[in-house]
């Protein structure tokens, strides 16, 4: 039945090429544990990868309960926390995760710099995977204003003071994250957008394009 | 047919679907694995099968943590707070005390923003291009190491004096974080079988008593509304108790001594107020209990 169906769709759309591209290769012995223990370290970028597909999910059921405005933000996460059915696990899910990507992504990026991985010819793929990172860190302080509780609201207001100390620019900055004079509703529903729409969109492009590059490159070989 | 079509050739069209591509010169299987060196084995279903392992355990972990720590909430945000101590996420506590060193701050800012982390993490970002040697051994390219493990030893350090300076101020300013006294209180309200969570309306919702008597002008003129709040509510998270109810917690006399002698944080007011004052307004306080 499968058979049948991967057949219909690869006669009309010859899929066959794409899957061997993206699924179909070897994995070398030097990044396997289960020949050398010590390989553990190249799962890290793996498990970055799953925790955020996790966030992807989790953030996308948090949604369906969160309002971006002022009055109702606080409210619906307070609701979703104790209210809502495995609201607090989503909720949890989303929270921790946050710190466990960064983690985990922290690890991955030392696992590369010190096998010296980011050298020829994979220095584009280094580049874009710090951009990955400064991504993540985007996600992590626009994701931190949403719950709009006091930690989050002079977490942010302080990281905004921060962004207006650069010369020339900083007040554009400023005005540019709040949205306004204060931070107040604006900035709210600003970060809600950044944190929900631009920034997952960066994140998901740079993903494919580091994908797409460790496929075509292979993995560095052993020291 | 013109296109010499072959029966047992895949349908490809070169993007108009009137023109057939040409069939490859040769199929696109990739070398068997036998021709990889050393005991490599297939992604899929092998690897992942594995690395699915792993990712399950880290699942469990993780689904544990969630379970165990639920994620934290505060109370609503009030930008009228002044007493709150504002704190980042955990990651990003290295900048904010960086920012906080004598030669990165207040003159010198510009170079803690934008100079210091703008190098460090500009390096990094074009690390391939700084470090354009072929070894890739790190013990045999000591430079880039040793800037890696000094940059990382003054993360940790950084991140760790942030921390305990945290604690320190808590301490100082004998408050609960929010999140974690949210928590208790919904604890205790839960265990006295009340609605669990929600918000500290219990505070709230107690209304003052002789809201006229001439003690509220004292609660003005003694300034007790600059800690206590103009509506006399207190600060639950810095630890400052509300007048209202507040007789339900302490007898005439136990006010009588916090007013005159201070208590915790709260300062001595015998030499502000008289102590007929203090007898005026220490007798209207005890009286705010719950109806």
């Amino acid at each position: 039945m499968m058979k049948g169906v991967y057949n219909w769709i690869d006669e009309r759309l010859d899929i066959t090429p794409m899957w061997r591209d993206v699924a179909d290769h070897e994995v070398p012995e030097h990044v396997n544990p289960a020949h050398h223990f010590s390989a553990f370290v190249y799962c890290f970028g793996g498990l970055t990868f799953f925790i955020t597909v996790i966030q992807i999910l989790s953030g996308m059921f948090l949604t369906m309960y969160f309002v971006p405005d002022i009055i109702n933000a606080y409210k619906s996460v307070d609701y979703l926390q104790h209210k809502v059915a495995f609201g607090g696990i989503v909720r949890g899910m989303h929270h921790w995760g946050a710190s466990l990507v960064i983690v985990m992504m922290f690890l991955h990026t030392l696992r590369v710099f010190f096998t010296g991985s980011y050298k020829a010819p994979r220095e584009m793929n280094w580049v874009v995977g710090m951009l990955i990172f400064f991504i993540m860190l985007g996600l992590g302080f626009t994701g931190y204003l949403l719950p709009w509780d006091n930690k989050a609201y002079f977490a942010t207001k302080v990281g905004i003071q921060i962004a207006e100390s650069v010369p020339y620019i900083g007040t554009y900055i400023k005005e540019l994250m709040q949205g306004g004079e204060i931070v107040g509703a604006e900035t709210l529903t600003r970060f809600f957008a950044i944190h929900v729409f631009f920034l997952p969109g960066a994140l998901l492009a740079l993903l494919a394009a580091h994908f797409f590059m460790i496929r075509k490159q292979g993995i560095s070989g052993p020291l | 047919m013109a296109h010499g079509h072959k029966s047992n050739e895949k349908v490809v069209f070169v993007g108009d679907s009137r023109v057939r591509k040409k069939a490859k010169t040769g199929p696109s299987i990739p070398p068997d694995y036998s021709s990889y060196p050393g005991k490599s084995e297939a992604f899929i279903p092998n690897f992942l099968l594995k690395e699915w392992m792993v990712g399950v355990v880290v699942l469990v972990g993780f689904l544990v943590l969630t379970i165990a720590e639920p994620a934290p909430l505060g109370y609503p945000a009030d930008p009228t707070n002044a007493a709150f101590i504002p704190m980042p996420d955990w990651y990003f506590l290295f900048l904010y005390q960086f920012l906080k060193l004598q030669y990165v701050s207040k003159d010198y800012v510009v170079l803690g923003t934008v100079g210091i982390p703008g190098v460090a993490f500009g390096a990094l970002l074009l690390a391939p291009f700084l470090d354009t040697g072929k070894e890739r051994r790190f013990y045999r390219r000591p430079i880039t190491a040793i800037l890696m493990f000094m940059s990382l030893i003054s993360v940790f350090y950084l991140t760790k004096q942030s921390w305990d300076h945290y604690q320190h101020e808590l301490k100082l300013t004998n408050t609960i974080p929010e999140h974690i006294l949210r928590e208790e209180k919904a604890r205790e309200a839960a265990e006295k079988g009340q609605e669990p969570g929600g918000e500290a309306a219990a505070a709230a919702d107690i209304p003052l008593v002789d809201k006229d008597d001439p003690a509220v002008e004292i609660t003005k003129k003694a300034q007790c509304v600059a800690c206590h709040g103009a509506d006399l509510k207190g600060n639950e998270g810095a630890g400052i108790p509300s007048f209202h109810g507040i007789g339900d917690t302490f007898t005439k006399e136990e006010l009588v001594d916090i007013v005159t002698n201070g208590k915790n944080n709260m300062p001595s007011f015998k030499d502000k107020l008289s102590p007929e004052e203090i007898d005026q307004l220490t007798t209207w306080l005890a009286k705010q209990k719950k109806a």
